[in-house]
């Protein structure tokens, strides 16, 4: 199969491409990745990569180190939601550790793992700058904060009845 | 109740809105600057408030501005920097959050300064709804012709675009910045040089933090030298404080400077004291890289003086027993925090945001967080303090950006003042796994020598 942004996607692109100057269309190059990996299921195999390079006319090679470079893009499948915990000092003297042992019995997985399901990945990161809502997590575009046990289970149930919605 | 000159409508229901931000006085202070004001006499302003530049570094704004290159027919920018991702920081979040028509208003102001056609935001890209806010505002304010074409119908155009980061720390560096801000990784160039002369594209580029901009507002509203006398030296006008930690009120506070550490932290007005009737032993007052202080030294300076939420008072005693203001991000920690283990989380984030430019910042950064996990894990030897001490001198002030003394100053402040606790852990493996050294010494009245 071959991947390719849609109409909609195309107009976003251009929309991002525009905000530089004429022949610095690399400037774009985060933004377009973080629209690749929102259009390609989250992740940004090197197929998506090699089509954001032909977009922008730079070389594959240009597009690889700044994937590889930023925390943000993920280089492997994850799940349909990420789980990502805060860890840094100030989460950590707030608690983050109970709660990170608590998403791992709930969900049954390790730190960068994902459920079998394929619905939940968890990962540990640093700082997102929420330390004054601590502990917290970052779930797609949404940071969930002041996490407890009972807000953790909430949020689980809450993204499986939003599937089984959808579905 | 202290002044406040940038949250002061923070809570006016619907301020994010154009509208209500016009209503209460938004955008007059940018019709006066750009129809009533030459670009030199804006920046001369700024000169004469002796704002300081609210990112960490404290370098004077105006100084700064001042330095921008003017070469014939080369565009100039200006990037507002608003990748806060110093741990304990939140307050530039949480005024692009509320109060995004003031910072837009700041950028305009400062982009005619300036003389910047094409402003941006470098935003991090974690703070995607942010971006959305921000965006929105935008579309707002060009609306009503406060950007865009001829604004004003003075001749000034400008455009502010929004650039989400990826997830760097690094990218708060303002040539790690810029180089993200191409499209690249964010490693740091070395300077010279300087933005101001060679920034992105090679234009001449003013990087600020998202608090300096919006301090712009009310600088030029009250003219520079009103907004100098408020503060105390050259700590002038107002500061945001994200507080944290084990308090009772986390937030962000704005502040005169005027105020001392031990008010802000138990008055009810900012932290209002320790979380759960615990006691405060340490405190980190302006962001993960400035030194940790403990509580003895952080509510007074080693002469035995009252300690001031200022830049002066709060460095005062070097970094032998004074810490910085930085980027304001204020962690408190209680009585049952473990030094060690609180420093392993910082040692870690240092290593993960190490950009891997320099072999002593990546090398050194991995090497403090194993050897600092191995005291956690009750498997440290004595020699090992010794060995932490002496990588983070071989960091600091050895590598293009200041990422390298970021990284060496928690791990050198956490030794330096509390050492015993490092002792403790190694000499007590079995017992530190299971209890906390606590409170111990550290609060305890500073011997003042006559």
């Amino acid at each position: 199969m071959s991947l390719q942004f849609n109409n909609e996607q195309m107009t976003e692109l251009k929309r991002l491409v525009a905000r530089y100057p004429e022949g610095k269309q690399k400037s774009a190059l985060l933004p377009v990745l973080h629209l690749a990996q929102d259009s390609f299921g989250g992740w940004l195999p090197t197929e998506a990569m090699d089509y954001v390079a032909s977009l922008l006319s730079i070389e594959p090679i240009e597009v690889y180190e700044v994937a590889t470079f930023y925390s943000m893009y993920n280089l492997k499948p994850v799940g349909k939601f990420v789980f990502e915990v805060c860890q840094t000092g100030p989460c950590m003297i707030s608690g983050s550790d109970n709660i990170i042992a608590y998403i791992q019995k709930q969900l049954g997985i390790l730190p960068g793992e994902t459920t079998k399901d394929g619905l939940f990945t968890l990962k540990l990161v640093e700082c997102l700058g929420a330390c004054g809502y601590a502990p917290m997590m970052q779930v797609g575009k949404v940071y969930r904060e002041h996490l407890t046990k009972e807000k953790v289970d909430a949020i689980i149930e809450e993204y499986r009845q939003q599937i089984i919605a959808q579905n | 109740m202290g002044v406040k000159l940038l949250l002061e409508k923070a809570n006016v229901p619907g301020i994010r809105t154009y509208d209500v931000y016009r209503r209460e006085g938004g955008y007059v202070t940018a019709e006066k600057a750009l129809k009533e004001m030459t670009m030199e006499a804006i920046v001369e302003e700024v000169k004469k408030s002796g704002l300081r530049g609210r990112g960490g570094a404290g370098f004077p704004a105006g100084m700064k501005w001042s330095f921008i290159a003017k070469p014939e027919g080369v565009p100039r920018h200006l990037v507002c920097n608003a990748d806060e991702s110093e741990p304990g920081t939140f307050k530039d979040r949480y005024l692009m959050e509320f109060l995004p028509h003031l910072l837009i208003e700041g950028l305009l102001i400062s982009s005619y300064a300036l003389g910047s056609n094409d402003t941006y935001i470098y935003i991090r890209g974690e703070y995607a709804w942010v971006a959305s806010i921000l965006e929105e505002a935008i579309i707002e304010a060009t609306k009503n012709g406060f950007l865009g074409k001829n604004i004003l119908g003075t001749g000034f155009d400008c455009m502010i675009h929004v650039h989400r980061g990826a997830g760097a720390y690094i990218c708060g560096e303002e040539t790690a910045l810029i180089e993200s801000l191409e499209g690249k990784r964010g490693n740091p160039r070395i300077k010279p040089p300087f933005p101001a002369i060679q920034g992105v594209w090679m234009r001449p580029t003013v990087v600020n933090n998202v608090e300096t901009l919006a301090a712009i507002v009310p600088i030029i509203k009250m003219g520079g030298e009103a907004y100098a006398k408020i503060g105390v030296g050259r700590s002038t006008g107002t500061k945001l404080i994200s507080a944290c930690g084990n308090i009772n009120k986390p937030g962000v506070y704005e502040i005169d400077m005027t105020i001392s550490v031990e008010d802000f932290i138990y008055s009810d007005e900012y932290c209002g004291g320790i979380a759960n009737g615990k006691k405060l032993k340490a405190c980190i007052p302006g962001g993960s890289s400035v030194p940790i202080l403990p509580a003895n030294l952080l509510l007074k300076t080693a002469k035995g003086e009252t300690r001031y939420m200022n830049y002066e008072s709060l460095s005062d005693g070097g970094f032998a027993t004074g810490s910085m203001m930085g980027s304001g991000g204020f962690i408190v920690l209680d009585e049952d925090q473990c030094i060690v283990k609180h420093t392993l989380t910082l040692a870690r984030f240092y290593r993960h945001e190490s950009c891997g430019q320099c072999s002593p910042c990546r090398e050194g950064t991995g090497w403090m967080e194993k050897i600092i996990q191995k005291i956690e894990l009750g498997k440290g030897e004595i020699s090992d303090i010794d060995l932490l001490w002496d990588i983070q001198r071989k960091i600091e002030g050895n590598t293009i950006c200041p990422l390298g003394d970021a990284a060496a100053w928690p791990v050198a402040a956490a030794i330096r003042h509390f050492r015993d606790e490092f002792e403790w852990h190694i000499q007590n493996r079995a017992l530190s796994q299971t209890s906390n050294f606590g409170l111990q010494h550290y609060a305890d009245p500073i011997h003042v020598p006559a």
